[in-house]
């Protein structure tokens, strides 16, 4: 595909090595263009609709943070009554999906309006600068869950929103990351072929708030997906389909040295346990989906000798 | 010509125009009409997605996308709704989608009241819509079908909300002549809007504006707002057309050409003004009231012309910006000033329900000063 047919077309203002930019420009190209958008506040927003340009080929409309999935649920109605059967996406950063877009994402899923909702998930509010939302992972360096003599980033474990949104029996539910980006665009064409409430949650690593090298965008997210952080998964009518996990999983470290928001995190003895925390939340994660968790891999030693332990309170 | 409850004659108006997408959140006491036009799509009446909403802030979110797509849509609040759906109020204005409003209104919190006053709408009179008060359950009925008819005017796009006062209006029976839908065919197109959402031709709304071109956005819903008032003119002029019923585009003269004391006053208790009026007649002061059924844009100009003989001016307000007065009489005296010079006194009563009698109003004509005239006398504020 040449760059004048991408359907987010280059020169939007999105930082270099914007994580949110390549998951955008994937979702809308798998569309072949056929879909009206609705898009809440935020960077996407920002970085793509400076009037008079615009960086959208498709029907594209903004109205304010909190209300994506309830602009849609109107789309959709708009666009039904005309007999234009056009999918609508809506889709929002973790804020606007998490935190302030909830209430209107339960209602659209509960009302089990035929609209796809995206969450471009970055783990913070980053078009703010770079502040904890309810999507933050653990211990995460933000502005406001910054490190000091007295505290050790986010005190609080990353939202699940996955499971919240499934509690809503959607039509289809799917994780995905832009380093695997024929799995994230086989999960757009099955969530546009489904009708009913949709749900894509896609990992968006952002240079800017996880400090790391923009070169670096899509080896970071797939160490999200190595580290079994960040499972993809795939549920149809809310039944757990396929997984796709690490065949040789990697520590948490792997992926927390990669980025400058988790640094603290190596600095001293404090920083073990943390990490050996994290660690379990990992072993968790593979254990609940089915996969190989770091401390079951054969001759690895976990990190902080934790994952072990936590394999048998499993 | 029918008995009608105020909510049911404007549910009437709404569900004649035949909006394609309604959305619905309860609050009191805007629940009748939404409950009567649900009734409406359920009996086949009204060919309309009814959607119900878990909050007001999506009610006024689904008719945005919904008048983005270029069909014709409608939702109703009050009080407490109307502030949480206050961004998107302020959104659907900025993106110049010609949505129709019924404000049923009604004080805000604190302290809790469920009745009426105009603190709710005036609270948002800035946010770029059209603001049209009703007296009556006729009036309310007639200013809806109005209402769409200049939203969806290509000089004006701008939603309007026509406000209407909670229970004294809503929930009150009046003799009521509906206009019958082959009328409302004629006298509302269909409509049509000169960009709307469709793959077939995209388009961005709602993007982002650098300072470069913000200014120049919200000038042109200050410009829209001024067209509108000509063309409210001309579908007032065409409605009275169709149906006989003749409704002057700014505010109501009443025994106005003579009078040295005028009152403003806005929503039904302009009707209960006129009786004050005759009263004070009776007792020789010559009185007189303008009755503002357009606040928004704000009659300025006529004001000053059909005020030019008033030495007094006592305006009626039943909202009050804390800190600084009544809100119509603040507005008054900037559109006055240079201009005339009346005395003009500032009354704030009604508040939260607070019954607005002839007495009230009479009592309003006497006062001497700016001030809340119907505190208890035996009340007064304790400094802490
Ligand atoms: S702050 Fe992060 S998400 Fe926003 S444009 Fe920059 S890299 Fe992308």
């Amino acid at each position: 595909m040449s760059a004048s047919e991408h359907l987010i077309q280059p020169g939007h203002r999105a930082c270099a090595g914007c994580g949110l930019l390549v998951g955008a420009r994937l979702a809308a190209d798998t569309s072949d263009g056929k879909i009206a958008v609705v898009n809440a506040t935020g960077c996407l927003e920002v970085t793509t609709t400076a009037y008079p340009q615009s960086a959208w080929r498709v029907p594209w409309i903004h109205s304010v943070f909190g209300n994506a999935a309830a602009v849609a649920t109107g789309v959709r109605a708009g666009l039904r009554v005309q007999g234009k059967d056009v999918p609508v996406v809506a889709q929002a950063g973790d804020g606007g999906t998490a935190d302030i877009g909830l209430q209107a994402l339960s209602g659209m899923l509960e009302r089990r309006d035929d609209v796809l909702f995206v969450c471009y998930d970055n783990e913070g509010y980053m078009n703010t600068g770079v502040q904890r939302s309810g999507l933050t992972p653990f211990d995460a360096a933000t502005t406001t869950t910054p490190v000091g003599e007295w505290s050790f980033g986010n005190p609080l474990p990353k939202k699940d929103l996955v499971s919240i949104v499934l509690a809503h029996s959607p039509a289809y539910v799917a994780t995905a990351t832009i380093a695997y980006h024929k799995d994230l665009e086989r999960k757009m064409q099955r969530a546009l072929a489904t009708k009913g409430p949709r749900y894509l949650h896609i990992l968006v690593p952002c240079p800017l708030g996880w400090k790391f090298e923009p070169r670096s965008t899509i080896g970071v997210s797939r160490l999200a997906v190595m580290s079994n952080l960040f499972p993809l998964a795939e549920w149809r009518d809310g039944v757990l389909g396929r997984v796709k996990g690490p065949a040789v999983p990697v520590s948490v470290d792997e992926y927390l040295k990669a980025q400058g928001r988790f640094s603290h995190l190596f600095r001293d003895e404090r920083g073990v346990d943390a990490r050996a925390t994290i660690q379990n939340m990992a072993d968790e994660t593979a254990r609940r989906f089915g996969i190989r968790a770091y401390g079951d891999v054969v001759g690895v030693e976990s990190p902080a000798g934790h994952a072990g332990a936590a394999s048998s309170n499993g | 010509m029918k008995v009608m409850e105020g909510a049911e004659a404007i549910a009437d108006a709404v569900r004649a125009a035949g909006p394609k997408v309604v959305s619905a959140y309860p609050i009191t006491p805007q629940t009748h009409i939404v409950e009567a036009l649900s009734q409406a799509v359920a009996d086949g009446r009204l060919d309309a997605e009814f959607i119900t909403v878990e909050s007001e802030h999506s009610a006024a979110s689904v008719v945005l996308g919904a008048a983005a797509t270029g069909v014709r849509t409608f939702t109703a609040t009050s009080s407490q709704g109307l502030l949480y759906m206050a961004e998107v109020v302020l959104n659907i204005a900025g993106m110049r989608l010609p949505v129709v409003m019924t404000v049923a209104n009604r004080a805000l919190s604190s302290p809790l009241s469920i009745w009426n006053d105009h603190q709710d709408s005036m609270t948002l009179r800035d946010s770029g819509w059209i603001q049209l008060f009703a007296q009556t359950a006729q009036e309310a009925h007639d200013l809806h079908l109005v209402a769409y008819r200049i939203a969806e005017d290509p000089r004006v796009l701008l939603p309007v909300m026509v406000c209407v006062d909670g229970f004294v209006l809503t929930h009150a029976f009046e003799p009521v002549e509906p206009v019958s839908d082959e009328a409302v065919s004629r006298y509302l197109p269909p409509l049509s809007l000169p960009f709307v959402l469709d793959p077939a031709r995209p388009a961005t709304f709602g993007a982002y504006a650098d300072p470069t071109v913000y200014t120049e956005a919200r000038f042109a819903i200050e410009a829209a707002q001024r067209r509108s008032a000509q063309v409210l003119s001309q579908a007032l002029g065409e409605f009275a057309a169709l149906t006989g019923r003749e409704y002057s585009p700014d505010f109501d003269r009443y025994r106005l050409d003579d009078a040295d004391v005028v009152m403003v006053a806005m929503g039904t208790a302009a009707q209960t003004a006129q009786v004050a009026v005759d009263e004070m007649r009776d007792e020789g002061v010559a009185a007189g009231l303008v009755a503002i059924r357009r606040f928004r844009p704000f009659p300025a100009a006529e004001l000053v012309a059909a005020l030019g003989n008033a030495s007094r001016i006592v305006v009626f307000d039943r909202s009050v910006s804390l800190g600084s007065g009544g809100i119509v009489a603040g507005e008054l005296r900037s559109a006055l000033y240079g201009r005339l010079l009346p005395q003009i006194v500032g009354v704030v009563a009604g508040l939260g329900g607070r019954d607005v009698s002839v007495e009230t109003l009479t009592q309003a004509f006497r006062a001497e000063r700016d001030g809340w005239i119907d505190l208890r006398p035996d009340l007064e504020e304790i400094a802490p």
